[in-house]
């Protein structure tokens, strides 16, 4: 039986089939476009509109970015050179980008010493962002304010030594008297300091001119460059400023409750432009002719004022965040207070306001841009005044603040994604 | 009660008699540098070029001052000022003077207490308009959309004009100059007014500044000077007359070309001998040397070689002299005698 059957049959398979490839609809690019973009009638009329506009946008952008012009001296050479062909004028990026890095005045044969600031400032933040780094880092970090300084305003290098002689002495006398008592050893490390600084103004000399760097005074700061010292001075100073104001608000002790709640509110209730219209013209008139404070040093306490209200606000959402078993939990392992902040309660506040601080931070590095409206040349006051005033760029606006904008953006968007890696790294609960 | 007044009233004396005491003159000279308030940037008249260094019209009298006062026109530290700074800066004593495109009116001389040191420019408002819409008169304008500074002097000018001549206008506000280009050039207005020397600098940018015209109507004053504090008139002398020398130097036909031989000895014109300081003794009054007018022309010359050189027809803002011209050629500058 089996015999005649196994005949009467033309072709035994032996082998399975090989899978065969999906059909060409539901697969690769096509499926994915079906999908996506085509789905229904409806999706697909809009990506074809979508489309329409994404091609307007670019066959506008796209030959400007590429046929631009990058090494004529004028405004009226580029159009010669264009020919009435569409195209961007970038030569005035290519020409005057030292003052739009480093503003107009500060001097040509010393921008190695803001560029080297810059370096050692990467180094510096390196260890306080990335905490796998070595710790060793941070004793760089703690000189860094000082060089940068000395870098960047140069002059006599006793000034920041004087300086930093004075933290370290006050330093010295808070660990030594903060066994007894703290509030002691807060007050005698002050005092230590200003003794200190006091006594050290006399061995710095009056004349600057023999001084290893030549002295640059701040009037002479400007481009990016003071958009970068500003953010990065305000925001180092705002955030331990902003923690202690954060629990002065949440203190028993009604006198330092109100000082702070009085100081946040009222920094909150004004506008950051006031504060540095005050900053600029309104002390002039309060001090006597002659002692006025450095314009710098004026605009970093305005908007660090500013910036610490907001973020102690932040931080005071965080502490309302925690559960009341957290500040229990401390209270009843023996904690005292500084203990209990340190070590339990901060942590977990900070953590939780990660978002709220870097929005804070990347408002303020934006608001820096304000300084230009009392007249200092950041990269924004650069190209709204000196450049568009010169008759050889007046009328090139968007290659101008294009750059800017590009500017501003990447560094930003750098801080946003830090804190996006900083908040998963940071990420403890189980969701 | 009593001891407040007291310490205000001590407070009040103690501010008055620094201002007084100090001789504005005698500050420059012993500081090396004088400190001259300038825009932070206006085509022509102040803007620095890709090496820093500050040109312009109004850059070139507070060099002239230098010139005069240090024998140095670039001793002299360019402090930039906004239109809302400016006049603290000046009253602080931040700055020695204001080179600043600044209008002489009444109340900035009076109430703010400066002086006006003469004028060294003078402006009014004037309207541009497409050469397309084929008008030729401020007069023709009604029913036009007019892009106009908020805020300004112009706005308030803007609406005098048409209502006198009862006509009737829509305004476009915007807040810079940069912006009203845009707005102007996109078609959203078809009349442009500001200053007329701004508009001048601003249709030198366009692609193609011929495609517009700037009507013959000036519908405003806007005489701009150099200004100093009210109290130290010595100070206000010195720049009044480095101002009224470069504009007398022109009418007389001193030039830089000439002016070294002219000075060298006295001439046949008693008045050139007398501004040179080779007759006289013109410099010492001021309290400064002879030869102080030499010094301050031989920067950038007589008036008409700064307007020239800064915003004259031969740059891309192409100002013509009109109301600037010398009052032999029918314009308005007319300085006082050298005598």
């Amino acid at each position: 039986m089996s015999d005649t059957h196994a005949h009467s049959v033309a072709f035994v398979r032996k082998t399975e089939i090989p899978p065969a490839p999906p059909p060409a609809s539901q697969t690769g690019i096509v499926k994915w476009l079906r999908e996506n973009l085509f789905a229904t009638w409806a999706n697909g009329l809009l990506t074809i509109a979508a489309l329409y506009v994404i091609y307007l946008v670019l066959s506008v952008i796209l030959p400007w970015l590429f046929g631009g012009v990058w090494n004529t001296s004028s405004l009226a050479e580029c159009r010669e050179v264009l020919q009435g062909r569409v195209g961007g004028c970038f030569s005035v990026l290519t020409e005057r980008w030292p003052q739009l890095i480093y503003g107009f005045t500060y001097p040509t044969d010393q921008y190695w010493r803001p560029n080297v600031a810059f370096l050692f400032m990467l180094v510096a933040i390196a260890p306080v962002l990335f905490f796998d780094l070595p710790r060793k880092l941070l004793y760089f970090t703690a000189a860094f304010p000082f060089v940068a300084y000395w870098l960047i305003w140069g002059g006599s290098i006793l000034v920041p030594i004087v300086a930093a002689v004075g933290i370290i002495a006050g330093y010295f006398v808070f660990d030594r008297l903060n066994k007894s008592s703290f509030a002691a050893g807060f007050f005698g490390a002050i005092a230590t300091a200003f003794v200190i600084w006091y006594l050290g103004g006399f061995l710095i000399p009056e004349d600057q001119s023999g001084a290893m760097l030549s002295p640059v005074p701040s009037r002479d700061l400007g481009g990016f460059m003071l958009n970068m010292m500003l953010g990065l001075t305000c925001v180092s100073l705002s955030l331990p400023l902003g923690i202690a104001l954060a629990l002065g608000r949440q203190s028993d002790m009604p006198f330092i409750k109100w000082i702070c709640v009085i100081f946040i509110e009222f920094v909150r209730g004004v506008p950051l432009i006031t504060l540095l219209f005050v900053a600029s013209v309104m002390l002039a008139y309060l001090f006597p002719p002659g002692t006025t404070t450095d314009l710098f040093l004026r605009v970093v306490i305005m908007i660090t004022m500013f910036s610490s209200a907001y973020i102690a606000e932040v931080i005071r959402g965080g502490l309302a965040a925690l559960p009341k078993g957290q500040y229990e939990g401390a209270d009843s392992l023996g904690l005292d207070y500084p203990q209990a902040m340190r070590l339990i309660i901060l942590p977990q506040a900070l953590k939780i306001s990660i978002p709220g601080i870097v929005n804070i931070a990347v408002g303020l590095f934006k608001d820096t841009t304000l300084v230009s409206v009392i007249s200092m040349f950041d990269v924004l006051g650069m190209i709204r005044g000196p450049i568009l005033a010169s008759t050889e760029w007046n009328g090139v606006y968007w290659e101008l603040l294009g750059f800017a904008s590009l500017l501003f953006f990447v560094t930003c968007y750098g801080i946003s994604q830090y804190s996006q890696w900083l908040e998963r790294r940071l990420a403890t609960d189980h969701r | 009660m009593k001891k407040s007044v007291f310490f205000g009233a001590a407070t009040v004396a103690a501010l008055a008699a620094g201002a007084a005491a100090a001789g504005t003159l005698d500050d420059v000279k012993a500081r090396g540098k004088l400190n001259c308030g300038v825009t932070t940037g206006l085509v022509g008249f102040a803007a620095p070029d890709a090496n820093g260094e500050w040109k312009g019209f109004d850059v070139a009298v507070c060099r002239a001052v230098a010139a005069a006062v240090l024998d140095d026109p670039n001793a002299v530290e360019f402090v930039p000022t906004t239109g809302k700074t400016r006049f603290t800066a000046l009253a602080s004593g931040e700055i020695d003077m204001l080179a600043r495109n600044t209008t002489w009116t009444f109340s900035r001389d009076v109430d703010l207490k400066f002086e006006f040191t003469g004028i060294n420019y003078y402006d009014g408002q004037g309207f541009m308009v497409p050469k397309d819409l084929g008008v030729s008169s401020a007069k023709e304008l009604d029913g036009a959309t007019v892009c106009i500074q908020t805020g300004t002097t112009t706005e308030l000018n803007l609406a005098d004009f048409f209502r006198a001549n009862n006509i009737s206008y829509e305004p476009v506000p915007i807040e810079t100059n940069a912006e009203a280009q845009q707005q102007y050039l996109a078609g959203a207005c078809d009349v442009y007014t500001t200053d007329a020397s701004g508009l001048a600098a601003t249709r030198a940018t366009f692609e193609d500044p011929s495609a517009h015209v700037v009507l013959p109507e000036i519908v405003s004053k806007e005489p701009l000077g150099p200004l100093v504090r009210h109290g130290d008139n010595e100070w206000g002398d010195l720049v009044r007359w480095t101002l009224n020398a470069l504009i007398t130097a022109e009418e007389l036909g001193v030039t830089s070309a000439n002016l070294a031989e002219m000075a060298a000895s006295a001439g046949g014109n008693p008045e050139i001998n007398r501004l040179l300081g080779t007759e006289g003794n013109l410099g010492e009054m001021l309290g400064l040397p002879a030869d102080w007018a030499v010094k301050a022309l031989a920067v950038g010359g007589n008036y008409g070689e700064i307007f020239e050189a800064n915003i004259g027809e031969a740059t891309p803002i192409g100002l013509a002299r009109g109301l600037n011209a010398q009052w032999t050629d029918g314009g308005l500058l007319y300085s006082p005698p050298f005598r």
